[in-house]
């Protein structure tokens, strides 16, 4: 939209500035308006990080609380964060399965076979916005008691709940992405060259697909890593109830993991937008 | 800009404008199943309908999976709210509603929820007219787009610790003010375990998502109609108050909502920062771990009620202004 033609100025004293017909504020005002929020949207991180050097509450700065993380006699102290971690990590590659193998059919075959579903689907996947984990939470709790007897009470099992949480953040990317390309028209040109519907799955729609589905898989790798009510609510240990629970031994190791955690969901959302960015650069998709 | 290319953005992201949930939770999910059947018959006679043994194969799953785990606990939430301790139906329960504590707890929610929505909105809408005059592809784009991503959605517990880190007791910004000015921020107790203090964390998550939600709709804002506008001999103000503004206003609105039910649900940052009840969903754990309202049953369920009929009322708000922004994106 800032690219939009430039031409002479409509009106004799708006000759100074270039001319803006839109929305879009000069470059100066917007790069003002950034940098003021962005320095105010810092502080607080610019203070967990300094956080994580402080040395008592005299102001003094100390490497000790990084050092203190590999060091084996702290290891009892810190285990609950790793044991966390790993549950977190199990659970997300769980819930990325789920996403890929519940999820993702169940959209190609609407997309494919039942187009009028779309919007049912949609709605569906939608919904745990509309009702708030911290209510979910209320009926999960006699669910997962019998989830614990079939499938025991392992942290792991959280995934199936998180799955239900991450639906709404999955299901964009992989619907954007269903939509930019024509899958219909793909899918009925490959049967008529005589493709399976296994090789059009494999050999036409995943590859057409691979950019949403690292999107979803990303952001729900990023949802598993900070997701903190189920797992407070049903007792399993994973990273966020971890680092709670390490928070009132330890706030600065605490510290240290958030920081890493935000830093990571950080790069992995880079990511997922500079895929997009690069995607925007192929001819106009419908909308 | 559609959502295709800011997956990173959120769930949140209205650019396909359709079919926000509305409040219908129950029969919402079971939904999937019974169309599923209307339609694959009426389609068995069609051109493609040829397999649709096989094509159920994928939905199955889905349809098996959201019930157990979305349509089966979203009845039993609402629903544990009108039953008695052995399982009988009663309206008792409802009684919770007159209890001081509960009407506290929905007091403080909404006042939290619309304090942090009207400022994370205001804030939001700026910073999404600043990025309207970055290049939409752009690096700087993508950062903060992934940084509103993280911090709207994700920051949850790690946000809380930041802001003890900042204006917690021995925070950076407690202890500077205090050698800089003599102010103490926290002097009659630590603002930030109080319900008020929750609005300034809150705002961190608020001001990215309104972000997300917003930028589609200021980017649907053709140069065009300045052009034409500007053509005609309107002035700058006289373009943004005839036509800027009213194409905004409706996706404004929806996106304040948004952030409204965004803080009225949220429960990590305040279950880190605040230990006791204050807000609804503290309020709905404290009950969970002890029932405190002597002579009734299922306190959890019936907030859990009052919630979802909050909630949907909103949504259902938000998606009606929604499709009128829908209007003006493509």
């Amino acid at each position: 939209m800032s690219a939009a033609v430039p031409s002479r100025p409509f009106r004799p004293g708006g000759a100074a500035r270039p001319r803006r017909s839109g929305v879009a504020p000069s470059r100066v005002t917007a790069v003002v308006v950034l940098t003021v929020v962005g320095l105010v949207f810092a502080v607080p991180l610019v203070a967990l990080a300094q956080f994580t050097f402080r040395q008592g509450t005299d102001g003094a700065l100390t490497l000790d609380h990084y050092a203190a993380i590999v060091d084996p006699v702290n290891a009892v102290t810190y285990q609950p964060v790793f044991d966390g971690l790993g549950a977190s990590l199990l659970i997300a590659v769980i819930t990325v399965g789920i996403v890929l193998l519940v999820l993702l059919p169940a959209q190609i075959v609407t997309a494919l076979r039942y187009p009028r579903l779309r919007r049912v689907l949609e709605f569906v996947c939608l919904v745990p916005i509309t009702v708030p984990v911290v209510v979910l939470v209320v009926g999960f709790i006699p669910v997962y008691q019998v989830v614990a007897q079939v499938f025991g009470s392992g942290a792991w099992t959280l995934a199936f709940a998180i799955g239900i949480v991450s639906l709404p953040f999955a299901f964009r990317p992989i619907a954007a992405a269903l939509t930019a390309i024509d899958v219909t028209v793909l899918a009925e040109a490959a049967r008529s060259l005589g493709a399976s519907w296994w090789t059009v799955t494999w050999r036409i729609l995943l590859p057409n697909l691979r950019r949403g589905i690292t999107a979803a898989c990303f952001l729900t790798i990023t949802v598993v890593l900070g997701e903190y009510t189920l797992a407070s609510f049903l007792s399993r240990t994973t990273f966020q109830t971890a680092l709670l629970l390490v928070q009132s031994t330890d706030p600065y190791v605490a510290a240290v993991f958030s920081l890493a955690a935000l830093l990571f969901g950080f790069v992995l959302l880079v990511l997922i937008g500079r895929v997009g960015a690069a995607r925007q650069r192929t001819p106009k998709e419908p909308a | 800009m559609t959502t295709a290319s800011a997956p990173g953005g959120s769930a949140f992201a209205p650019g396909a404008g359709t079919a926000v949930p509305v409040p219908a939770v129950t029969s919402a999910a079971a939904a999937p199943v019974e169309p599923a059947g209307a339609d694959a018959a009426t389609r068995g006679t069609g051109a493609r309908g040829r397999r649709p043994g096989l094509a159920w194969l994928g939905l199955t799953p889905f349809a098996v999976y959201v019930l157990l785990f979305l349509a089966v606990p979203a009845v039993i939430a609402v629903g544990s709210g009108f039953s008695t301790g052995d399982g009988a139906f009663t309206f008792a329960n409802l009684a919770a509603f007159t209890d001081p504590s509960v009407l506290r707890a929905f007091g403080g929610s909404f006042g939290l929820s619309a304090a942090s929505a009207v400022i994370g909105a205001v804030v939001g809408a700026l910073v999404c007219w600043a990025l309207a005059a970055l290049r939409p592809d752009g690096l700087v784009r993508s950062m903060i787009d992934a940084a509103a991503s993280v911090l709207a959605q994700f920051g949850g517990v790690m946000l809380a610790f930041a802001f003890i880190a900042t204006i917690g007791a021995q925070g950076l910004v407690t202890t500077w003010l205090v050698s800089a000015f003599g102010l103490d921020l926290n002097a009659g107790g630590t603002f930030l375990y109080t319900v008020p203090g929750l609005v300034i964390p809150y705002v961190y998550f608020q001001v990215p998502l309104m972000v997300l939600t917003f930028m589609p709709a200021l980017e649907g804002v053709r140069g065009q109609w300045g052009e034409a506008a500007a053509t005609l001999g309107a002035s700058r103000a006289t373009y943004w108050r005839r036509i800027a503004l009213p194409v905004l206003a409706p996706a404004f609105w929806g996106s304040l909502l948004l952030l409204f039910a965004n803080a009225f649900s949220s429960f990590a940052t305040a279950a880190a920062l605040i230990s006791q009840g204050g807000v609804v969903p503290l309020t709905i754990r404290a009950q969970l771990t002890s029932e405190t309202i002597i002579g009734l049953q299922n306190v959890a369920g019936v907030l859990a009620l009052g919630m979802v009929v909050v909630m949907a009322v909103v949504m259902a708000a938000y998606s009606l202004l929604q499709r009128r922004a829908a209007r003006w994106q493509r």
